[in-house]
């Protein structure tokens, strides 16, 4: 870990504060992705069953 | 130009983006960590800014991207109003929300930053100002999207609103040229080598950029998929609905 000195509080909030938006984004980007995917899939076999 | 148009068609994009976003994803991840640790723990502090430095690596690449994802997304809408093409606004309706995490982290970061080197957390600076009005016009695109129902009224307003926001995107760029007041400084990541700071920070935030670009693209990539499947959802219910 690098010596911070008086701004260690400021630089490790700056980038807790990106990873946690960053990680938030990717994980609701991932989560919406699989239940469309699943939304998607039960409407096509709905879909094929009505022939 | 035909084959371009070819490869946004709904099903050749759902093929070639099933393949290359997990390879983009993977390089996204790789570059931007690699870029951060560089710039973390293996560059020296500024001598005026001492180690709020290590801020610009994450602070300038999710500005410019905040800028430019705005810019795709005026591209991406044009290209609706024009050609009427369906992937294109969903693109831009998918970038809206990785624009606004970015703005909202360039934000924040500055404001980190300018406490200790500016002596507050927020001024009424033009770039400051035209970049927070930037994020709101974010945030009244995507609650226009979800404001109306028929999903191509929606993709007609919200591009017409993408075009007026493109004021503040770009003013958010060239304010410090435009009105030279101000706290914020000029560029930092320049092709001018005279304006740009000095290389041992300048190559870590590079790298850095690079990393932000690439999951910036893998990021719009998910999502309009996502948006592409949704859409196919809401026509096979609807249809169903039609059918009682």
């Amino acid at each position: 870990m690098p010596d911070l000195g008086k701004y260690a509080s400021d630089v490790l909030a700056a980038y807790g504060i990106t990873a946690a938006l960053l990680l938030g984004l990717i994980a609701l980007s991932v989560v919406q992705s699989s239940r469309v995917k699943k939304r998607l899939k039960a409407a096509e076999e709905r879909r094929k069953s009505d022939g | 130009m035909a084959s371009l148009w070819e490869w946004a068609n709904p099903h050749k994009f759902m093929t070639w983006t099933a393949k290359a976003l997990p390879i983009i994803s993977i390089a996204a991840a790789v570059v931007t960590v690699i870029g951060l640790i560089w710039g973390f723990f293996f560059t020296p502090d500024d001598y005026r800014q001492g180690a709020t430095i290590k801020i610009f690596y994450i602070h300038v690449p999710t500005a410019m991207i905040a800028i430019n994802a705005w810019l795709m997304m005026l591209i991406a809408s044009l290209i609706w109003l024009i050609r009427r093409h369906h992937v294109s606004v969903l693109a831009a309706k998918a970038a809206a929300p990785v624009g606004l995490i970015m703005t909202l982290i360039a934000l924040a970061t500055g404001a980190i930053w300018g406490k200790p080197m500016w002596g507050t957390y927020w001024e009424w600076d033009p770039r400051l100002t035209s970049f927070l009005i930037l994020f709101l016009f974010y945030l009244g695109y995507l609650a226009l999207w979800e404001a109306i129902e028929d999903p191509d009224t929606a993709a007609d307003l919200t591009s017409v609103l993408c075009l007026v926001g493109s004021v503040f995107a770009l003013l958010s760029r060239y304010a410090v040229n435009f009105w030279n007041q101000g706290l914020h400084q000029g560029a930092s990541l320049s092709l001018d080598k005279q304006e740009n700071v000095a290389d041992v920070f300048w190559y870590p935030a590079l790298v850095a950029l690079f990393g932000f670009v690439l999951m910036f693209v893998a990021l719009v990539l998910l999502r309009t998929r996502t948006e592409i499947r949704k859409r196919r959802v809401h026509a096979i219910e609807l249809r169903e609905r039609v059918q009682g």
